[in-house]
């Protein structure tokens, strides 16, 4: 449970002209949930966004500086994009189910990377569902279009769409932000349930989500990391004075 | 003072809106209750006369859906595929700008400047002389903007969530378009299509200077060298130029059949697919 999952190095990260990202140092541990946390803008998820390399989508984004998954500098040349977010998946804000039934959205990934097998994609389909805690609420429904389901349904749904390519990093940008709080119980106790076998990093604004879910959480304020720590630690016995300011509510 | 307006705004707006309907009632009233009576099967199948009355407008018939399919068959390809490339690939530039703005200015040009272009290009130059694929390819050069400018704001209204979902499942920019994009905004395509295919069908400027006013001795002639009046344009010449006693009723009978097989297209193929597509996306 020591081994190292993900490291990052002096990494710096620019929109344009303006830096969001400053040096940024962070080891993040195999089968630990990493939460980062800090008011809006401070860069939490945009570090989130270079770990499977989503900031390429977007032009004018500069990035130096090192991002090791597994030992292997995800933004070295001959790395493939496509292998990298197969094996580091991420869920976003906002529910995003494509238009489409909710076996094809499962299917969807498995499809893509080349598995055609109408029985390996059924048995996918229900294993994922399953691990995502949502098997038994749509499975006599899996030909109706995904956009039916409920918020906190519909955010399942992208994380056992996810869970279907087998990645072995999850990254969850905010998860919960849209969800009620029910649905909000639900994908925090599924965190709970994922984490015996994947590497999770939980972006979240809400302080009391991190320290019940979390291992580590990791603090960052105008894009420097300010301090990385066990969650415990962090939360009784912050040892830079922003991070007490923050997590005690003096701002943010 | 704000009531008042309102109201006043909700009875002009249901007038203007029941006034639409009204005229189009009344125009398919007049169109089709002098046609239809001259639909018998020996006209719509029949061939035409040129000197004696009773002619039929088959073959025109055949060649209006013949040039119909062979002009989206050529414009939609190429229109989506610009469409497409102009959405996800085309970097902001000014390049890409001036095709989008070349786009444009192509869809304002009026047909019979089309027609005559065609009628240089392709039936002179080209040496292809008055015929049915002169006409369909000079046709999708009239369909081809508007192919383009609604693929592309299609694809545009896509939510970029779409985008980000499928690369962070590891897809290509070529499966998330292939996978996710073309079948989300299906919708919006065969709108464009039903759109462009209505104009087609009813186009004749277009198609006088390139497919011509005559059409073979026997009908259906799957020959694409041949040349290939359609109905609108027959519906023009028996009125402008033929000789026929009775040109009058054939140009009221080809008037009912144009709209008649726009209409059974509409709501034969664009509405059961909407219904359709609506279910199976669930919006």
């Amino acid at each position: 449970m020591t081994s190292e999952k993900i490291r990052v190095q002096d990494l710096n990260l620019y929109y344009g002209d303006n830096q969001a990202l400053h040096d940024i140092q962070l080891s993040v541990k195999k089968g630990s949930i990493t939460a980062f946390i800090g008011p809006s803008g401070c860069g939490k998820s945009t570090l989130l966004r270079t770990l499977n390399r989503m900031n390429d989508l977007i032009d004018n984004v500069r990035i130096t500086g090192k991002v090791y998954v597994d030992e292997q500098n995800i933004y070295d040349n001959q790395v493939d994009v496509v292998q990298l977010r197969k094996h580091v998946g991420m869920v976003f804000q906002r529910p995003n189910p494509f238009p489409m039934s909710i076996y094809d959205n499962i299917a969807y990934g498995p499809r893509i990377h080349g598995i055609k097998k109408k029985r390996d994609l059924d048995e996918i389909v229900e294993r994922s569902l399953q691990q995502a805690a949502l098997w038994n609420e749509v499975k006599d429904r899996l030909k109706k279009s995904a956009l039916g389901l409920s918020g906190g349904q519909q955010q399942r749904l992208c994380i056992a769409r996810m869970l279907a390519v087998d990645p072995d990093v999850l990254l969850m940008d905010e998860p919960t932000s849209a969800l009620d709080p029910i649905s909000t119980l639900k994908v925090e106790e599924l965190t709970q349930t994922l984490k015996s076998r994947y590497t999770i990093i939980i972006v979240t604004h809400n302080m009391q989500q991190a320290a019940r879910i979390s291992d580590y959480t990791v603090f960052f304020l105008n894009g420097h990391l300010v301090e990385a720590s066990e969650t415990n630690a962090i939360f009784t016995n912050p040892k830079d004075k922003r991070t007490e300011d923050y997590i005690t509510g003096r701002f943010g | 003072m704000g009531k008042l307006s309102d109201r006043v705004a909700t009875i002009l707006l249901w007038f203007i809106g029941l006034s639409i309907l009204a005229i189009l009632f009344w125009f398919l009233y007049r169109i089709l209750s002098q046609g239809l009576p001259h639909l018998a099967p020996r006209f719509v199948f029949g061939m035409p006369e040129e000197i004696l009355p009773g002619g039929g407008v088959g073959p025109q018939l055949f060649n209006s859906f013949y040039i119909l399919l062979l002009s989206l068959a050529i414009s939609i390809p190429l229109g989506i595929g610009a469409g497409v490339w102009l959405a996800e690939y085309a970097k902001k530039h000014w390049f890409t700008d001036l095709i989008r703005l070349s786009t444009e200015m192509l869809a304002s040009v009026p047909s019979i400047v089309f027609g005559l272009f065609g009628m240089l290009v392709f039936v002179t130059v080209l040496g292809l002389g008055f015929s049915i694929i002169g006409g369909a390819l000079t046709l999708s050069l009239l369909n081809l903007p508007i192919l383009v400018r609604v693929t592309e704001e299609t694809l545009r209204g896509l939510p970029g969530s779409y985008r980000e979902a499928s690369a962070a499942l590891g897809a290509t920019k070529w499966q998330t378009i292939k996978s996710v994009l073309l079948p989300t905004s299906l919708l919006g395509l065969i709108t464009g299509i039903t759109l462009v295919a209505g104009r087609a069908l009813g186009e004749s400027a277009i198609l006088i200077f390139t497919a011509g006013v005559s059409v073979s001795r026997f009908a259906p002639d799957f020959n694409v060298f041949a040349s290939g009046e359609t109905l609108s344009v027959h519906l023009w010449y028996v009125l402008s130029e033929g000789l026929v006693p009775d040109a009058r009723e054939i140009a009221e009978g080809s008037a009912a059949l144009l709209v008649l097989v726009i209409l059974i297209i509409n709501l034969c193929l664009a509405l059961p697919f909407r219904y359709w597509y609506r279910r199976s996306s669930g919006r």
